[in-house]
């Protein structure tokens, strides 16, 4: 299977950085490479609205967001005071709340991580569903400040919020028990396996994103893109579909976002800011919109550079610099410069 | 014989404009019908209004016995009309192979989850689809074509794609908006031919045409609109006599 | 509510609204002439104040205003010259991300020189505390001024453009770009003018609000996003009725402030442009087969 076979070099790649971090005792690389590859979740769920469906969305840190603020907050918010209440027995019988103490040794009792991640997937599903109706029949500049206003508007929520820390954000989240023995969390012990979690939820979900791609709805994805008229008059429902892509990149980085909650052990207000949509989208665009690999490259390679410090203080600066240039000399990605192109071409007709 | 397609009383303005104006008419299975009339007479807002892309003023349009009223574009086209338009769209960044795999949508089925799990029977059905478009660029003799970008092939060549792509969907109907429109004698030949080929296959057609001759070879009934109203709807043969057809077409001088 | 606290509320909502009402004239009159939403819009209000208040240490008040507005228009131009003049018919979505752009390399450049310190220029007359009494209400001078300079920038804009050859160009490019290119207007210099004009009057109303307001390096952006929701709601390119929806916009925020919590306050000109997106986003008073002719 062709389409599969890039795949197998990312798993190899992801090994091989593994096993040099570890033999070259660097392996506190792997932080940033884990932290990198969820952010790179967020991007190839938004390369596929944006790219592939041509969709835009500046909201998607509001997402991510949302994902990460409600398992954090079901996950540290303390239920004792509640505990006779009978929604809460209800809940503790059935095993969707877990006892343990706080530091101090007081009493505690939160809802279970499994049950958290599903229910801010959920939830962040939910609302794109229901933002996703009216926020996707405008085009363009309206689509733009429309998701951009969701954004702004989930930022300010978690900012004047009590319940998610105000400008401080939420902090001792515990870790998130996978399996038996592997969970998501930042200890220090834990850095090579949760690099292998967080590269694992990539891999898998470059596959199910792929195999979208080249189905029937990938086609007809890009087909809305082309020209809705036209994909609507072919049979296409193009509401619906749009709908769904946008409902399913939002799932996407909801979960990258409970993921990086938990490995962090913490999350911010910083993360559902304007500006982290900005790059998500600008990444995006660097990886060359449609270009689901373009994506992940760009989104690991910049993300990477960025959580290292490498910009300094220049941080959103060079965010900024990136997208003006791009869009300015290569609208269509840095891969897609005429010279890839010619190189492509070549390469191509050798065969 | 039951009519596939019923229009009855057909209405819509656009502003102070009566672009159609109580238009009715009726086409017969496996038929092939012609819409002609002078440039701003409304055919191509009737095909709009027929397929979905516009909503109808007041007036009924039945497809097979049921009312299209208030369905969206996709859904008549699922229900099983299919059409092509004045000014070929394709879908850029897509082959002719693509394209047309396009066309097929209506009749396939795989949703999110089984595109995402690239179940068996998904990728099956994507087999059959590939296989069943590349039969129909065969049919139409531009299998070469299959990998090109369908937006860059020459005009006569797009013309084609947008056929194969609308019959890909298994219309019981067609609607082919000015089909010859911008090609030479010998490609409208070629059309004319292509429209017979499509007839064998059981399929109806309901066509805008300005190309006289074409549609006098092949039509079984023409419907003549003039400034939004049909003034007449007869055999080719009686339409050619018609005087008020010819008062409108040939005493301004027109493309007849 | 008293009735002093009410006056109170009014000026707060029209001071606010004016400068609203101001940023999405800006809006506008890029829009017009271009048909790009210019999402560093908020930034020339920013910069306007910022390049004042540098330069007011070394000249009087009145000419480091000019100055600055002088400056900002200069910057207005170049940017449109460098980053939009010569693409070849771009697509919406790049347009987007380019002025996405530019105000993020404004805010970093502004972050550069200046610090995440906010800063003020010193009121026109008096000083913070100083007051007038109206109709029982104590309004800061600085109010007038702020309302004053704006109202006389409306009016001078709408006589620009109804009067002046310069303005009927203009209006000529929005109307019909192919059309005025015929007629022998040079289009692309009435682009680079509209974005001049647009970040003169930013500048200005970012000067005449600072007092009052204070100008960070990030304020650009909500202002932006509300100018914009003025704009929305009024119709996109429709100057006039942007100002009525501006002062709308500024009672609505000035009041919701005695209802809910302050932090709120700038949520709700979002929801309000959410709403009107999705239910009229032709706005409140323009007509929905004019609109119909703009793509949403």
């Amino acid at each position: 299977m062709k389409r599969y076979l890039p795949l197998f070099v990312l798993l190899a790649l992801v090994v091989l950085v593994q096993l040099v971090t570890s033999w070259t005792h660097t392996t506190y690389y792997l932080t940033q490479l884990t932290m990198s590859a969820y952010y790179s979740l967020v991007i190839i769920g938004l390369c596929l609205l944006m790219g592939y469906a041509g969709q835009i969305s500046l909201g998607h840190a509001g997402f991510f967001a949302i994902g990460g603020y409600l398992s954090a907050t079901l996950t540290t918010h303390n239920l004792v005071t509640y505990q006779d209440h009978t929604l809460i027995v209800l809940l503790k019988k059935s095993g969707c709340l877990v006892a343990g103490q706080d530091l101090y040794g007081g009493q505690l009792l939160v809802v279970q991580p499994w049950v958290a991640c599903l229910v801010a997937v959920g939830v962040t599903v939910l609302i794109a569903f229901l933002i996703g109706g009216p926020v996707l029949k405008l085009k363009g500049h309206y689509l733009a400040m429309a998701t951009l206003g969701f954004g702004t508007i989930v930022y300010r929520v978690v900012l004047a919020n009590r319940l998610f820390g105000e400008a401080d954000g939420i902090s001792s989240v515990p870790p998130f028990p996978l399996l038996p023995g592997v969970a998501v969390s930042g200890g220090f012990g834990a850095r090579v396996s949760n690099y292998y979690i967080a590269w694992g939820l990539v891999l898998i979900f470059m596959i199910l994103l792929i195999n979208l791609i080249n189905s029937r709805v990938g086609r007809a994805l890009r087909a809305i893109h082309g020209s809705e008229e036209a994909a609507n008059a072919m049979g296409v429902n193009t509401a619906g579909y749009k709908l769904k892509i946008f409902m399913l990149s939002a799932g996407v980085a909801a979960l990258a976002g409970v993921f990086l909650t938990h490995y962090n052990g913490g999350i911010g207000p910083s993360e559902a800011g304007v500006m982290k949509s900005v790059r998500y989208v600008a990444i995006v665009a660097v990886g060359g919109m449609a270009s689901i690999w373009g994506a992940l490259s760009m989104g690991v390679v910049l993300n990477f550079l960025s959580l290292r410090g490498v910009f300094g203080s220049y941080d959103d600066a060079v965010f900024g610099v990136i997208l003006i240039v791009i869009m300015l000399f290569a609208p269509e990605g840095l891969l897609r410069l005429k010279l890839f192109t010619r190189l492509k071409k070549l390469r191509g007709g050798g065969q | 014989m039951t009519p596939i397609l019923e229009v009855k009383n057909l209405n819509r303005r656009f502003g102070g404009l009566k672009a159609v104006s109580d238009v009715s008419f009726a086409v017969t299975e496996n038929q092939i019908k012609a819409v002609i009339g002078p440039n701003g007479a409304g055919k191509t807002t009737l095909f709009n209004l027929i397929s979905g892309a516009l909503p109808v003023d007041s007036g009924q349009v039945l497809f097979q016995g049921k009312p299209l009223q208030g369905r969206q574009p996709w859904q008549i086209a699922t229900a099983g009309i299919a059409r092509t338009y004045q000014n070929i769209k394709l879908f850029p960044g897509m082959t002719a192979l693509e394209n047309v795999m396009i066309g097929r949508h209506s009749r396939t089925r795989s949703g999110f989850i089984a595109g995402m799990l690239n179940l068996p029977r998904t990728w099956k059905e994507e087999r059959d689809i590939r296989e069943e478009s590349m039969a129909l660029l065969e049919l139409l003799e531009i299998a070469e074509l299959a990998d090109s970008e369908a937006i860059s092939l020459a005009f006569g060549q797009q013309r084609a794609v947008e056929f194969a792509r609308a019959l890909a969907a298994e219309p019981n109907l067609l609607l082919l908006d000015e089909p010859a429109a911008g090609l030479n004698m010998q490609e409208t030949a070629e059309v004319a031919r292509l429209i017979s080929k499509i007839r064998e296959r059981k399929i109806t057609v309901l066509l805008v045409e300005h190309d006289m001759s074409l549609v006098m070879d092949i039509s079984d009934e023409i419907v003549v609109l003039s400034f939004g109203q049909k003034i007449a709807e007869d055999v080719p043969t009686a339409i050619q006599q018609n005087p008020e057809v010819i008062k409108i077409y040939l005493g301004d001088g027109d493309d007849a | 509510m008293s009735f002093e606290l009410f006056i109170q509320y009014v000026f707060a909502g029209l001071t606010y609204g004016i400068i609203y009402a101001i940023v999405a004239i800006g809006f506008n009159i890029i829009y017009n002439t271009t048909g790009i939403i210019n999402f560093a819009q908020g930034e020339f209000v920013m910069l306007g104040g910022m390049i004042a208040i540098s330069l007011q240490k070394m000249m009087p008040l009145p000419l480091a205003i000019a100055l600055a507005v002088a400056i900002t228009m200069v910057v207005g131009a170049l940017i449109e010259i460098v980053f939009i003049r010569w693409l070849d018919r771009p697509s919406v979505l790049r347009l987007i991300i380019i002025t996405i752009g530019i105000s993020i390399l404004s805010r970093e450049v502004a972050l550069h020189i200046w610090g995440e310190s906010v800063r003020a220029l010193p009121y026109f007359v008096g000083n913070e505390i100083s007051a007038i009494s109206i109709l029982g209400a104590r309004v800061s001078p600085q109010v007038l001024w702020v309302m004053g300079v704006c109202t006389v920038m409306v009016i001078l804009l709408s006589l620009f453009f109804r009067y002046t050859l310069t303005g009927q160009k203009m209006q000529a490019c929005s109307a019909n770009r192919k059309a005025a290119i015929l007629c022998g207007i040079n289009a692309r210099n009435m682009v680079t003018l509209s974005f001049m004009l647009s970040a003169g009057i930013g500048a200005l109303a970012g000067c005449v609000m600072s007092p009052i307001t204070y100008t960070s390096y990030d304020g650009g952006p909500d202002l932006a996003i509300k100018g914009f929701t003025v704009a929305i709601m009024g119709g996109l390119g429709n100057s006039m009725a942007a100002v009525t929806a501006g002062l709308m916009l500024g009672l609505i925020e000035a009041f919701s402030i005695s209802l809910m919590p302050m932090a709120y306050k700038d949520a709700i000109a979002i929801a309000i442009l959410l709403l009107i997106l999705f239910i009229r986003p032709h706005g409140l008073f323009g007509r929905k087969d004019a609109a119909g002719l703009k793509e949403f």
